[in-house]
């Protein structure tokens, strides 16, 4: 899989995931349900050849995330992840800057 | 959740690849090194969704530039590089992305490496440091197939030579110019070593290119003794919509 280099990284993925965060999810910081790898989701290998997108650790290619969307329904499946956690904090120095 | 962006104008950079101006209504404005996803709907219905780099400075005033590359067997890029024409209408997606961004209030060194058109979001993070008129130390080491392929050769050149210069350094891989001192190649441990920010220093590296490109790179800065978390990638290549 890696070895073919035919994955992209999770700022690939960033566009479609922002129909369903809120909060950008490329600085979001994914802990791995395999390894236990915590890493920016900016940093998985993500697959878009699939129907759909599959994001994978970018340490051991356990299966984070993957979204499919067919016919206005959008299935989500996060079990390979313990938790996704978002910085909220550079958002608001982002809007205070630009006010 | 879909803007209307206007093309307000259109430049041609080399022969495959054109920058994009364009108008956005409402459009928050972005951070340099963010991108936008493109919905482009043909007249049956079918569309297709494709993402660009911003290569333009952010601003208040809803421009955003897109400098894109023709794919020969693309289904997006040979519409917006030949096709489009100003006053034409495109569907936008974005600002995205929240990691591989250069903030102008960041003044640690910043390390650039980009391979071929992977060299657009770096721009905007080099024209962003410019109009902020910011201090912080930048290099650029722009890995690119030959001289007439190069990318804002003229604004690079002008941005090096002036107070607070970005340091430039090309890595041409198949064609060089006349007189240039290293054969063609890809960048390797020496052109690191040689060009780029030593990692004492500890510099923020933006990487952009293709994946081969990219996984090449992370490998040789942390051979130099960056830390993977000093290193920031993003990766492009055709995505797998239906061809």
């Amino acid at each position: 899989m890696s070895s073919d280099n035919d994955y992209l990284d999770g700022n690939a993925a960033a566009g479609e995931l922002s129909s369903i965060f809120a909060t950008d999810i490329t600085a979001a910081e994914g802990q791995c349900a395999n390894c236990g790898a915590t890493k920016r989701f900016a940093e998985a290998h993500v697959y878009m050849q699939t129907p759909g997108v599959v994001a994978r650790c970018a340490a051991c290619e356990h299966v984070l995330l993957r979204v499919v969307n067919v016919r206005h329904r959008i299935f989500l499946d996060v079990r390979g992840m313990t938790f996704l956690s978002f910085d909220t904090s550079q958002d608001r120095r982002t809007v205070q800057a630009a006010s | 959740m879909w803007h209307v962006g206007t093309v307000v104008a259109l430049n041609d950079e080399t022969e495959t690849v054109r920058t994009v101006r364009l108008k956005v209504s409402n459009w928050r404005s972005h951070v340099a090194g963010q991108h936008v996803d493109v919905r482009v709907t043909a007249s049956d219905g079918y569309s297709a969704v494709r993402s660009y780099s911003i290569a333009s400075a952010p601003n208040s005033d809803g421009h955003l530039e897109l400098t894109i590359e023709r794919l020969p067997e693309g289904e997006v890029s040979p519409y917006l590089t030949q096709e489009v024409e100003v006053g034409d209408r495109l569907e936008l997606r974005g600002p995205i992305g929240g990691w591989f961004v250069w903030r102008n209030y960041q003044t640690e060194p910043v390390q650039l490496i980009g391979g071929g058109s992977g060299i657009v979001p770096l721009m905007a993070m080099i024209r962003s440091r410019a109009s902020a008129g910011s201090s912080a130390p930048f290099r650029l080491l722009y890995s690119v197939r030959e001289p007439s392929a190069v990318l804002y050769r003229d604004e690079l050149h002008t941005l090096s030579n002036r107070d607070y210069p970005v340091t430039v350094s090309y890595a041409y891989t198949r064609a060089i110019p006349q007189g240039w001192p290293r054969p063609p190649g890809h960048i390797d441990a020496s052109l690191i070593a040689n060009t780029t920010w030593p990692s004492n220093l500890a510099p923020i590296c933006y990487v952009c290119g293709p994946t081969s490109f990219v996984e090449t790179i992370a490998g040789l800065l942390t051979a130099c003794g960056h830390g993977t978390d000093k290193i920031r990638a993003e990766r492009f290549g055709p995505t797998g919509e239906p061809q």
